[in-house]
């Protein structure tokens, strides 16, 4: 089926159908990191012991990582810009910097991991680990997924079509950045 | 920020259809219709699978330890699998599917008069996702040790420890097939409610759309918020499964009671979500049916998005036993009861609308006025479960299965049978069989009551859920009793026999059943007012539907016609 749909191209909200999808994505994710989080709460405040657990995470990785995501945040915010003005091959350039920035994320991650591995730490250690590794894995798996999306739309932005879309993978970018926010302090700095 | 432009005549011209393989047209296919009548049909095969199960758990409980015929003897292990997969098929592969994404998919771009969904590959994409979720419930049936026999609620820690349940491969993937179902709803959500929102014809505001539609975006919507703590449930349980984390562990710092809560968080607003789209199918039934505007459709609108509201305060209703604080229980009693509030509303919407209309006894009609008699069976029903008190003696038992089915049945078939019957001439350009409609209406009703009224009695006389064989327990080995169960067993072999004529019907109609017109029902909505069947695009391009009034407008005083479609130019 080669062109788009007429009902893509409508807009009885004045807001763009694409955008429109993206915050119910957003919805739906919040819910689900949501109920590992508050699960994670309610287990953490049961369980005391587990502060001597959790100290045993790298503070330093996962602010460098916090620093990380948010730079790519930036690029990704000037990416947008450079698309409203209609510089599809500049707008691809800022999000491929984006992508890079998630790229170092995840390498920083695995080798905070393996680390953590070696010492004994794995996710059967404990209650506390249960959780570390399932949220944070959750939300590594969501910046890898939005690294490929994020990849296509640089993609098709580089040849100046579907340059709405940068905004879209931006803001979905920026809630992966968010949730990282929320874990920081949950998984790094509660101990 | 002009991306979206404002007129259908600026879209990219639709490629005129070059021939296209059966492959394409019917498997690859991006088109909302196809796409409905794949989950419709896939819908409809997992429900003769749901059935055959009930089918044999029913003839070992009436009949225990005797061979059922084809199947053979059923040993406890077996009737385990059986109850598990028969709730989570009938739930998660037939109602959803067939209200949701069948109905769904086909009704909202006609009914709002769009010509497909607005993400169309990520509609096939949905539909993917959901049949591969479906054949790994299927080959969970099959692999060693069989099926997982957990009960469709799965409590940890039977379902989370292998030494438990003793299937070890049928409870993961059954937790990887409910997962993969999720997501694919997840995904078809995003387009229902995008679509509906932003893609309604020219002059259709939002309290013009049919109600119908705005119960499954609010359904949609409700799947969406509610299903994400389940999701990180499920995740937990297939870890706690297959990698040694203790999130249900009780001996390594675990809570099997965290899993409850994930799970009826989300199990509660589900019937919701399943409920709404069969209450829209039976008002757009009635309306139409009974030549008269649904009773206060503004009103309708507001008490649903309260019932969904509401929906999400309920929950622990499912776990008054569960050594929840009693004054917890109190809480989730009162909000339970409360919620009977809209949702009866709506019974009295119903009653409302008939209430002086020029009713049309038509098939769908019948089924539509069953859901209503039906559906108020069960919702009373819900009531004495509601209170925390007398749960403490209805939970587990046979009154909690009678209550459920009395609500499932009319949402997942009486509903269904409605509105198949009442849009088949749509979807397959042909009438069906009125005669052997009404047929397959009185042998389903008749036979279904008659299967779980005897379940209220076998509850109030103790009778437990889930146990393979009564002769164990002296006080439920009663002659009584009995005798109830085989009545319930004998019923349902007449109830699923009756469902031949309406197969047969079904697809005799298809293929050569008189042709329908455009409007055989003289309707008012916008699907209506194109061909039977529509074609690829549903309207030709230039000739898309605008809306000039709400779909209501049935027997207005003074007009010629007792229906005025809503395309009509004043």
């Amino acid at each position: 089926m080669s062109g788009k749909t007429i009902a893509t191209m409508r807009s009885a909200m004045g807001m763009p159908t694409g955008r429109l999808a993206v915050w119910w994505v957003i919805v739906s994710e919040i819910v689900i990191f949501g109920g590992v989080l508050v699960s994670y709460i309610m287990h953490r405040i049961g369980h005391p012991e587990w502060a001597e657990e959790a100290s045993h995470t790298n503070t330093w990785a996962g602010a460098t990582n916090t620093l990380v995501l948010l730079t790519s945040s930036l690029s990704a915010v000037l990416a947008h810009k450079a698309a409203t003005e209609g510089n599809g091959k500049k707008a691809a350039n800022l999000l491929r910097l984006t992508t890079l920035g998630g790229l170092i994320f995840l390498v920083i991650k695995s080798f905070e991991w393996t680390h953590e591995i070696k010492e004994g730490f794995t996710i059967q250690a404990g209650g506390f680990w249960s959780y570390y590794y399932t949220a944070a894995g959750l939300h590594a798996f969501h910046v890898l997924c939005g690294m490929i999306i994020m990849l296509v739309v640089a993609h098709t932005a580089s040849k100046n079509q579907e340059l709405q879309r940068v905004e879209n993978i931006g803001i979905y970018w920026h809630f992966v950045d968010v949730v990282w926010i929320f874990l920081f302090p949950l998984l790094y700095i509660a101990k | 920020m002009a991306y979206a432009h404002p007129h259908d005549a600026h879209a990219p011209a639709h490629a005129g259809h070059h021939e296209q393989s059966f492959f394409q047209k019917y498997l690859w296919s991006t088109d909302h219709k196809i796409i409905a009548f794949q989950y419709l049909f896939t819908g409809m095969a997992l429900a003769m699978v749901g059935g055959f199960m009930a089918y044999v758990f029913r003839m070992q409980l009436a009949f225990p330890g005797t061979s059922v015929p084809g199947w053979g003897v059923v040993s406890p292990g077996q009737y385990n699998a059986l109850i598990t997969n028969h709730g989570s098929i009938m739930i998660f592969w037939v109602a959803m599917p067939v209200l949701i994404a069948g109905f769904g998919n086909f009704l909202i771009p006609l009914m709002i008069g769009a010509d497909d969904m607005v993400f169309p590959r990520i509609n096939r994409l949905s539909y993917q996702l959901f049949l591969l979720s479906a054949l790994v419930l299927v080959a969970s049936l099959f692999v060693q040790n069989g099926g997982f026999g957990g009960a469709w609620t799965a409590y940890p820690p039977l379902s989370a420890n292998k030494n438990y349940n003793m299937t070890p491969y049928g409870a993961t993937m059954w937790v990887l097939a409910v997962a993969l179902e999720f997501v694919a709803f997840l995904l078809g959500g995003i387009n229902f409610i995008v679509t509906t929102m932003n893609s309604r014809a020219k002059g259709m505001k939002a309290f013009d759309v049919p109600i119908v539609i705005w119960c499954i975006v609010i359904a949609s919507i409700l799947f969406m918020a509610s299903v994400g703590p389940l999701i990180a449930g499920a995740v937990m349980l297939l870890f706690d499964q297959l990698l040694g984390t203790s999130f249900f562990n009780p001996n390594r710092g675990g809570d099997p009671i965290l899993w409850q809560h994930l799970f009826w968080f989300f199990g509660h607003p589900e019937v919701y979500v399943v409920m709404l789209p069969a209450f829209g199918i039976v008002a757009e039934v009635m309306t139409v049916m009974a030549r008269k505007k649904l009773f206060a459709y503004k009103t309708v609108i507001y008490t649903i998005v309260a019932t969904g509201v509401l929906s999400f305060f309920v929950w622990a209703h499912h776990q008054f036993v569960a050594g929840i604080d009693p004054r917890m229980a109190n809480v989730f009693t009162v909000t339970t009861v409360l919620i009977s509030i809209p949702v009866g509303e709506m019974c009295f919407v119903y009653i409302a609308t008939l209430y002086g209309g020029s009713i049309r006894l038509t098939t769908p009609m019948l089924w539509a006025l069953a859901f209503l008699g039906e559906f108020l069976i069960g919702g009373v029903t819900g009531i004495y479960l509601g209170a925390s008190g007398l749960d403490v003696f209805f939970h587990d038992t046979y009154f909690v299965v009678a209550h459920f089915h009395y609500t499932f049945f009319p949402i997942a078939i009486i509903a269904v049978f409605s509105g198949l019957t009442f849009w088949f001439p749509k979807m397959f350009g042909r009438m069906m069989n009125e005669t052997w409609g009404k047929v397959h209406f009185w042998g389903t009703i008749i036979p279904f009551n008659f299967i779980f009224i005897p379940l209220f009695f076998l509850g109030l006389n103790g009778e437990h859920r889930r146990i393979f064989d009564y002769h164990s327990f002296p006080q439920l080995d009663t002659p009584f009793m009995h005798t109830l169960r085989v009545m319930a067993t004998v019923s349902l072999i007449v109830m699923l026999l009756f469902q031949i004529p309406f197969i047969i019907n079904f697809i005799v109609s298809a293929i050569r059943g008189p042709k329908a017109d455009k409007n055989p029902w003289r309707a008012n909505t916008l699907e209506w007012t194109t061909d039977s069947p529509p074609p690829h695009g549903n309207w030709p391009q230039a000739e898309m539907p605008e809306v000039h009034r709400r779909h209501y407008e049935y027997a207005v005083p003074g007009r010629a016609e007792d229906f005025w479609p809503q395309n009509e130019r004043a």
